[in-house]
């Protein structure tokens, strides 16, 4: 970290912090990808995580993805909390037998020194019921702080991992909070710069926050969302039923019906902010999006991708 | 003799589990020596948030030799019988085995199979693979390239190092020899994380503690506990403050750490205008951090806390909360690290106090915000957004489920004491903190914050109250609580549920109440004792069914009123039994004032005529005493004998002796007395029950007992004279028709 020039440090620089491990990542030897071109609620959605993690093939990539958890919006007006935030994803498959040591390098990476600070692995059993998906591991906590979520998955999609894979998410805005020291998010420098070359984080997405917590709560049209829910998951089956061959050994259209699934999630998540499906409703709309993950996954694994041939 | 250490060393081990899993490890480990002929001497198990250990002492060095006679097949037995018995016995030849007589068998084979002892060392290279394979972790995982094999090691989280040693103290003990998955057992471990991650070696326990200690690992749970809660305690104290202890915290962190660092951070004094509930249940739920508070006033001091409700209800007093009267919480927390710092831990607790600062802010922000809320909107308007909110698909919306607990609250309140209009504002605030920012970020605040807001926007103490108290009883320990309005909406919330879902056929069944309607059932019963209420159950079910009826939406099954008041008191009925049982009420008899009056419909399943619990009680109670007296054991007795003849005579002549019995065909004094007894004691046991003197009603049926016994003395049942016999029979048959308004005495037992 000492020899890279002030704009680009990652306590001072969001985008450092982003550039950063990146780097430790490619230098492992992971792909780094660019973000998912579709609305997602956290970066495990990405089928470069979803899908790769199911079926035999080694598979190391990491990539930011923008979350979107139109529930969490403030109007801008949390210091803590956004409905449109950056995950640093990383997934290896399989799981290395250091990954533990992995990761806490590359918080040293990141100019988080272990002599000075209480670094801690807290139990966090993570399950993603939308993608009928769980896994055993961690929430990493720095001076009691979580900065990371750390996840062997078990089960993706209903099915099996074999191999399993490491997660690890980073929240970056939450882990550059930490190491640039300051307490809200909009405060962030994003591009490291001083004086009037520095664009903050406000300067970013404050205007952004503010609108899209105005369309998530109050204005997003439920009528027509109830109705894209309905699409996108006619689509879904449409596609998957289109993409089998006569024998249903091979499919040929999982990533495009995947898609429809993500699209199924992101919608169902506005609703649920716009408040108009109760605790009961909820779940059975969490079942729908899970068949979907469900069939996507099982066509997965009948590609090239998913180990099929 | 020699000892064995073992410690599976791994990735961090979930706080929660560790207790169980280091008992878990020491019984595996101690039952499979003994069934393995190897009697130790003790055994200590510990875990650490990176290892379980085990320390086995004086386990013999070799098994014991066994011998033992094995019997096989008699002398002649077919070729297939004598092979098998040749190979299960490990003889070449049945030339080895020797001949025995035995009355019975005849001339059998026996072969003496001498076992010799072995190295206790192999056993444990046995034993040892197997207890890790099936360790009976909460939930286990794979990891790794490994994970894709079949029969790949499953653990808590990745297992990376066996220490396995095994020998006496005087000596270098030697390693066990196994490997599980890949992973050989050896000597080797390693100390804390960060400051001490090099291998160790390790040989016998005391070795081992004393190396972990000096690699900055405390290995014994207890201790760890101890020095957080001591060092917590002194650091509190040194400050002018007071821990506010939490034994459930202090395991959890004990758990999280390897060498306990007690700190001690500060946040914004302003911040302390929060309820004491939320600060606590912030910093303890998120940051895993304990509050503290200032040092009690000197002894005389300090004002005692006044209830302002009725003594069963308002403001508990117990518990670690900082409520009222006691000393408020301090703008201080403790936290636990697991590390000591370069820096003596100033850039720890600055981390912490940065996130604990933004929680609260966090959760000053709802609270502000609520409070606003509640205040600038009145709450019909706040509440209309639980118009938009289903409840369940087929119940309606939340607004339509607060309009019904609403009206039956109302209904309920002139029963309970309480003032109705009471009950019906409480009714309909009762959910209203389910809407607000700090109940969707804490969800355990539910009620509590209802309570606060409710407070804060001058509602009546009662109605506020309430708000946090119709929740309760949650479980079976949770309190019941006695303030009139509380229970209104209480019984009414229960209520509304129970017969809801019952009314759209979603009841539980098994293992599954997905809606925990049975803790509802509970709760009421429970209500309603503690009370002392007197409710007809079934009156309650009609209202809050037709409460409900105009909400249900279709499709599926709906239950009829009927079925569902019939099937719901039922269920009620188990439900009470249970939890007079677990109270130490017999069994039978409360099934026997329970089923005073039950008819019966197909499979044994009873339409119960009792449907209020507090008499059932009541008559349970009388019946216990009564059946404590001679009277009662003797009239029982006499029951039992009558309905033991009837019973028999019935199903040989096949018919049933239910009618009058008539007074021309009694033939003997003794009959006559009885019947006339039967009269006056079942007149007089009916009068007595529809005054609730139950106690009274089994009087009646005392003065029974001597002419039951004057019958059984003096008077013969199966005589030749078929009319008179028939007409005895009916007789008998009265004595049970009688005591069935007290009780029904064919369900106690004896």
């Amino acid at each position: 970290m000492a020899e890279l020039p002030p704009h680009m440090r990652p306590d001072r620089s969001f985008q450092g912090l982003i550039l950063a491990l990146q780097r430790y990542w490619a230098d492992y030897g992971c792909v780094i990808l660019q973000p998912y071109d579709m609305e997602v609620g956290a970066g495990t959605f990405h089928p470069a995580t979803t899908l790769r993690a199911l079926g035999p093939h080694a598979w190391n990539a990491a990539y930011v993805q923008p979350s979107r958890r139109p529930k969490d919006g403030r109007y801008g007006e949390n210091p803590n909390r956004l409905q449109h935030y950056y995950q640093f994803q990383v997934i290896l498959k399989p799981s290395p037998p250091e990954l533990q040591d992995l990761y806490l390098n590359s918080l040293a990476a990141i100019g988080i020194d272990k002599a000075f600070h209480d670094l801690r692995f807290v139990e966090d059993d993570w399950e993603s019921p939308t993608l009928g998906a769980w896994g055993l591991g961690w929430e990493c906590w720095c001076d009691g702080m979580e900065v990371s979520q750390f996840t062997y998955f078990q089960q993706v999609a209903g099915f099996e991992c074999a191999p399993v894979s490491g997660e690890l998410t980073y929240g970056l805005e939450r882990l550059a909070c930490y190491l640039q020291g300051v307490d809200s998010i909009m405060d962030l420098n994003f591009n490291g710069r001083a004086g009037n070359q520095k664009v903050m984080y406000r300067d970013v997405f404050l205007q952004a926050e503010q609108e899209y917590s105005r369309h998530n709560f109050e204005f997003a049209d439920t009528d027509m969302l109830f109705e894209q829910f309905r699409m996108a998951e006619a689509a879904c089956r449409k596609y998957l039923d289109a993409g089998w061959d006569t024998e249903h050994a091979h499919h040929l259209m999982a990533l495009p019906a995947y898609d429809q699934c993500i699209k199924a999630s992101h919608i169902f998540n506005l609703l649920d902010a716009r408040g108009v499906i109760s605790v009961t409703e909820r779940q059975s709309y969490i079942l729908r999006v899970r068949d979907l993950a469900r069939a996507c996954g099982e066509a997965w694994l009948k590609t090239a991708g998913g180990g099929t041939h | 003799m020699p000892d064995l250490l073992l410690e599976l060393f791994s990735e961090e081990i979930p706080a929660r589990m560790q207790a169980r899993a280091a008992e878990d490890l020491r019984k595996m480990v101690t039952d499979r020596l003994v069934d393995a002929g190897l009697v130790y001497e003790g055994a200590t198990a510990f875990a650490t948030p990176r290892r379980l250990a085990l320390a086995v002492q004086g386990i013999p060095a070799r098994q014991p030799d066994l011998k033992e006679e094995k019997k096989g097949p008699r002398v002649g037995a077919p070729e297939a019988a004598v092979q098998g018995f040749l190979k299960s016995a490990g003889l070449a030849s049945i030339a080895e085995a020797t001949i025995q007589r035995d009355p019975k068998k005849g001339e059998f084979y026996v072969a003496l199979v001498e076992k010799p002892g072995r190295p206790a060392i192999d056993v444990l290279a046995e034993i040892l693979p197997v207890v890790i394979r099936t360790f009976p972790w909460p939930k286990s995982m794979r990891w790794g390239e490994r994970s894709s094999r079949s029969g790949a090691l499953a653990w808590v989280r990745p297992l990376h190092s066996i220490l396995a040693t095994f020998g006496p103290e005087t000596e270098t003990p030697d390693i066990v020899p196994f490997a599980v998955d890949g992973i050989a057992a050896g000597n080797a471990t390693r100390g804390h994380r960060f400051l001490a991650p090099r291998v160790i070696h390790a040989s016998h326990f005391a070795d081992y503690a004393a190396k972990l200690e000096r690699a900055k690992v405390v290995l014994d749970p207890a201790r760890r506990r101890e020095i957080i809660l001591t060092d917590a305690k002194h650091l509190a104290f040194a400050q002018g403050f007071e821990l506010v202890e939490d034994p459930a915290l202090l395991e959890e962190v004990a758990g999280l750490v390897e060498w306990p660092v007690v700190l001690m951070g500060t946040f914004d004094h302003d911040f302390l205008r929060l309820p004491p509930e939320v600060i606590r249940t912030t910093i303890r739920v998120n940051q895993k951090c304990f509050v503290v508070r200032a040092q009690p006033a000197p002894e005389g001091t300090q004002g005692s806390p006044v209830s302002s409700l009725s003594p069963q209800g308002g403001e508990e007093k117990s518990g670690p909360r900082g409520g009222e009267g006691r000393p408020a919480l301090a703008n201080k927390f403790i936290l636990v690290a697991n590390t000591e710092a370069a820096d003596g831990g100033a850039a720890i607790v600055a981390g912490n106090e940065r996130v604990i600062r933004a929680r609260l802010a966090d959760a000053k922000f709802f609270y502000e915000t609520d409070l606003r809320h509640w205040r600038d909107v009145p709450l019909d308007m706040r509440l209309m957004k639980f118009k938009d909110i289903v409840f369940h698909e087929k119940l309606g919306t939340q607004w339509e489920r607060i309009e019904r607990i609403e009206r039956l609250a109302a209904e309920l309140a002139p029963l309970l004491g309480a003032d109705a209009e009471k009950a019906r504002r409480a009714a309909r605030l009762a959910k209203a903190d389910l809407l607000t920012g700090m109940v969707g970020e804490f969800p355990e605040l539910q009620g509590l914050m209802g309570k606060y807001y409710a407070r804060a926007t001058g509602e009546d103490e009662s109605v506020a109250v309430a708000c946090e108290e119709h929740y309760k009883p949650v479980g079976p320990g949770d309190r019941v609580p006695g303030n009139p309005v509380s229970v209104a909406v209480a019984l009414a919330d229960k209520f509304d549920t129970l017969v809801g879902f019952w009314a759209i056929d979603e009841r539980p069944t098994g293992s599954k109440d997905p809606y925990a309607l049975r803790r509802a059932a509970l709760g009421i019963v429970r209500l309603v004792l503690s009370n002392e209420i007197r409710l007809r159950l079934k009156q309650v079910v009609d209202l809050a069914y037709r409460e409900i009826d105009r909400h249900i939406v279709g499709p599926g099954e709906v239950l009829s009123v009927d079925d569902t008041r019939e099937d719901l008191v039922g269920f009620f009925a188990d439900r009470l039994v249970v939890l007079l049982k677990e109270q130490g009420a017999r069994h039978d008899l409360v099934n026997a004032a329970l089923h005073v009056g039950a008819r019966f419909i197909a499979e044994g399943e009873p339409i119960y005529e009792q449907d209020d619990l507090l008499l059932i009680v009541r008559r349970v109670e009388a019946l216990g005493k009564f059946l404590d007296t001679e009277d009662g054991k003797n009239l029982l007795a006499g029951y039992k004998r009558a309905t033991n003849i009837i019973r028999i005579e019935e199903r040989r002549d096949k018919t049933e002796y239910t009618g009058e019995p008539s007074a021309e065909l009694y033939r003997q004094a003794e009959e006559w007395e009885l019947a006339r007894a039967i009269d006056t004691a079942a007149a007089e046991a009916s009068a007595a029950v529809a005054r609730e003197d139950f106690a009274a009603a089994m009087s009646a049926m005392a003065k029974l007992r001597p002419h039951v016994d004057a019958f059984f003395d003096k008077v013969t049942v199966n005589v030749d004279d078929p009319p008179v016999r028939a007409n005895r029979l009916k007789l008998l048959n009265r004595i049970r028709a009688a005591t069935g308004t007290v009780a029904d005495f064919s369900r106690i037992a004896g």
